[in-house]
């Protein structure tokens, strides 16, 4: 299954699951990471590590090992 | 299910209440929305100065609530932290659920909910309202920031929303202050009404959830009947079951009887065969129920403009340019503070200077005079040269917040941070840390998590602030031998400077990284930061929050420095000797002028001597001995402990002479004079670097240690602190004048 940490830099996708439990797969889901919905990779910061997405009509940074648990399939 | 205020109140509503009836009683709201929602700016337009701060009992969450007057309705609002959902995993973030519920002692439920939402991104924004609702409340929505939404080509109808939740939808524009009356009518016709929302298009718990939900209920209704003598409301159950490892399940935990077992029982009877987390049950949930609500109430444009958010941080996260932006701004917030802070802090000195030489000069000699002129104008003084600092740099850092580009320096810097366990939201406070630990401890608020947030406050000292600077500059120009090191590049001072600058560093790092793996211990918290869109910050926003941190500074901070500054002179006064210092009323004048002050100089060290603070001195003179330090030294350090600052005035007035801040250079020569009991010269590099280091890592800053217990709400945390930092210092100091010895230096 390919994960969100994969995406490049421009390419969309949709979210089809969290690998993540407890309070970082909870942290996701409330801020919009559930099945179905749009998220687009903006960029990497300078040093490589975290990433800017964006979801839901709003920009959020989350790291590459947040995203990592987050499963995607062609948008 | 909704219990009414009269109730609940555990603290009488209002004095009218009791013979006008609860119509009277003041309206209670509590205000709730995402951050960089706007909910402050809101707050503030609804409230103007009409607020008041103080803490919730046992968390670090400020408690902050305002009053305003819509047509003789009197109505509380009660600002809660910005949140992105209820759900809470630890007591700081249950305030909330809390709070909403009247669950907190000595707050009544408050009677209606105002939910700030921004427009343009309208569906993360209601995920928010969704739980709210639940919570059975009245709820009036502000619908924010619709010029950005506008901007960005969301439509948003407020009338369709507003007919499908149930509830007034009103569009405002805090900044401007654009649908502020509006809002006020709104709150005021909820208060006569106070019925609670409930939408039209109605949000269910999803089958597995509510059934979850029911066992759980039946499950623990003994145990938490007979532990809280009342049922849990829905939304608490709802909380216990999903939030895994959460606060809600801690508190349940905690009580006897069968509660683990039926909370197990209750969510393999929610969860089924399936293998999806309940909260992302949830979450699916409640987003799908948004879904319903926005179609046909907001409308898109089919060209999504390229957004200025997109545009400026194309440049400022990029490689090089984001960083040249960003030192380039750490460079301006240092040069502001030392260029502009420092005129006001000589001015604020020289006036507090003025008073107590007029003091001085109206009163006869004798322990009240002394008392008012060093103990308190001193006091003060120490805690109003703070003021520019902490004013100038919170205003630095409120315009980077309200910006938005406090979340792009924790973006660039969270890499690095990560390193030592903490994240990139720590890194804006620990740099503050070099001009002022006092303001820095107060921007750690931005920190979310607990855990870090306390180990960034806690390390924060450690960082070189600029008070430490004067001690610094004596001691090295009077002892650090003028030579270039490295093939004559780099001055031997300087270099010395740098390693007390990197000697902070390292240390507060180091700390923390141990910190994080003991003590402050936990699973890494998450770091999903929402990257704000850019804005012009509102500069009443920014002037009210410079008011209300200084007032806090003032009040909670000031006091405990004024006291312990009174302390200190008691120690230094008492017992008084009655040998009568040489011309009383001149020895101010003959002081500053520093000719023909000898004498009276000398009366002073002698009455220094003999006082508790230097019969202390020379008790502990034995514990400083393996430090190179003697007891003059000792006194001067003790005496240094409210404000570090204070110790080259002390070192001034041990060696004999006058106002040492007006002769640095004076001081230097005593210093160098100064000779032990055996002829021997006192400061030697050693003892000068044993000084120097001690001062780097020692917690010497009662403003500090008051605004950590403020800041956590709690005096243990504020003296792990001090006691740390001071271990530190010493074990350091002992290392490096030993060290320095056996090497010869």
């Amino acid at each position: 299954m390919r994960t969100l940490d994969q995406l490049r830099p421009g390419m969309s996708a949709r979210v089809v699951r969290l690998a993540a439990r407890g309070a970082i797969g909870q942290r996701l889901s409330d801020m919009g990471f559930v099945e179905g919905t749009a998220v687009k990779l903006i960029r990497a910061a300078p040093l490589g590590d975290p990433l800017e997405v964006e979801i839901q009509d709003y920009l959020l940074s989350l790291r590459r090992a947040e995203a990592h648990l987050v499963e995607i399939s062609d948008a | 299910m909704l219990r009414s205020s009269v109730e609940d109140g555990s603290e009488p509503a209002s004095r009218a209440g009791a013979t006008n009836g609860a119509a009277h009683a003041p309206l209670r709201v509590a205000v709730v929305g995402n951050p960089n929602a706007g909910k402050s700016t809101l707050f503030n337009a609804l409230t103007g100065l009409a607020q008041r701060v103080g803490n919730y009992p046992g968390v670090t969450v400020e408690k902050k609530s305002g009053v305003l007057e819509v047509a003789g309705r009197r109505i509380e609002l009660i600002d809660l932290p910005g949140t992105y959902s209820l759900a809470a995993h630890s007591p700081d973030e249950m305030v909330a659920v809390d709070l909403l519920l009247g669950h907190v002692k000595g707050e009544r439920a408050p009677d209606a909910v105002l939910a700030v939402v921004d427009a343009s991104n309208l569906e993360r924004n209601l995920y928010l309202l969704s739980q709210v609702v639940d919570l059975g409340l009245p709820v009036v929505v502000a619908l924010n920031m619709s010029d950005v939404a506008e901007r960005r080509g969301i439509h948003v109808d407020a009338e369709q929303l507003a007919a499908r939740l149930g509830a007034p939808v009103v569009p405002t524009r805090a900044n401007r202050g654009a649908g502020v009356d509006r809002l006020r009518e709104a709150l005021r016709a909820v208060a006569d009404t106070r019925a609670p929302t409930r939408p039209p298009v109605a949000y269910a718990l999803p089958d597995p959830l509510a059934q979850g939900v029911a066992a759980l209920r039946s499950g623990v209704a003994a145990p938490v009947r007979a532990a809280l003598g009342r049922d849990l409301h829905e939304f608490e159950l709802l909380r216990a079951l999903v939030d895994e490892e959460g606060h809600a399940e801690a508190r349940l935990r905690a009580l006897d009887g069968g509660v683990a077992e039926a909370l197990a029982a209750s969510r393999a009877r929610a969860r089924g065969p399936s293998t999806v987390p309940l909260s992302a049950l949830e979450a699916q949930s409640r987003y799908r129920w948004i879904r319903q609500l926005v179609t046909g109430c907001v409308r898109r444009d089919e060209r999504m403009p390229t957004t200025w958010t997109d545009r400026i941080d194309r440049v400022l996260t990029h490689k090089i340019s984001g960083t040249l932006v960003f030192a380039g701004a750490m460079l301006v917030l240092f040069e502001s503070i030392f260029a502009w802070a420092a005129p006001a802090q000589d001015a604020l000195e020289t006036a507090m200077g003025w008073v107590g030489g007029a003091i001085g000069a109206w009163m006869p000699e004798g322990a009240l005079r002394s008392l008012l002129v060093d103990g308190v104008v001193g006091g003060v003084g120490s805690v109003v040269a703070f003021l520019p600092q902490i004013l100038l740099l919170f205003l630095f850092l409120g315009i980077l917040e309200d910006c938005g580009y406090m979340a792009r320096a924790a973006f660039l810097m969270d890499k690095v941070m990560a390193s030592v366990g903490l994240s990139g939201k720590s890194f804006i406070p620990m740099l503050s840390g070099f001009a002022c630990a006092v303001p820095a401890v107060m921007a750690t608020r931005v920190i979310e998590n607990r855990r870090d947030r306390l180990a960034t406050m806690l390390v924060t000292p450690l960082m070189t602030c600029s008070a430490r600077l004067p001690v610094y500059a004596v001691m090295i120009s009077a002892f650090v031998p003028q030579r270039s090191v490295l093939g004559g590049w780099v001055r031997l001072s300087a270099l010395t400077l740098l390693s007390l600058y990197l000697l902070g560093i390292v240390t507060a790092v180091a700390m923390a990284f141990l910190l994080k793996r003991t003590l402050l211990r936990g699973p890494a918290p998450p770091f999903v930061m929402e990257l704000p869109t850019y804005k012009v910050p509102s500069l009443r926003t920014l002037l009210q929050r410079l008011r209300e941190r200084a007032v806090a500074f003032l009040a909670r901070a000031g006091t405990v420095i004024l006291a312990m500054s009174i302390v200190v002179w008691a120690l230094a006064y008492f017992p008084h000797g009655e040998r009568p210092a040489a011309a009383p009323t001149e020895s101010h004048a003959a002081a500053t002028t520093g000719a023909g002050a000898g004498e009276d100089v000398a009366a002073r060290a002698a009455q220094l001597e003999g006082s508790a603070l230097g019969r202390v001195g020379h008790a502990l003179e034995p514990v400083f001995r393996p430090l190179g330090w003697d007891w003059r030294i000792t006194v001067a350090t003790l005496a240094s402990f409210p404000a570090r600052e204070v110790v080259v005035a002390t070192l001034g007035t041990i060696f004999n002479l006058g106002d040492a801040e007006d002769d640095p250079e004076g001081l230097e020569r005593a210093l160098a004079k100064a000779r032990r009991a055996d002829g021997s010269p006192l400061f030697t590099l050693p003892v000068a670097l044993s000084v120097m280091v001690f001062f780097a890592l020692c917690c010497q800053c009662g403003a500090t240690v008051a605004t950590i217990r403020r800041e956590t709400n709690s005096w243990g945390w504020a003296w792990f602190t001090f006691g740390y930092m001071t271990l530190l210092a010493y074990g350091a100091s002992l290392l490096v004048f030993q060290g320095s010895r056996w090497f010869g230096a």
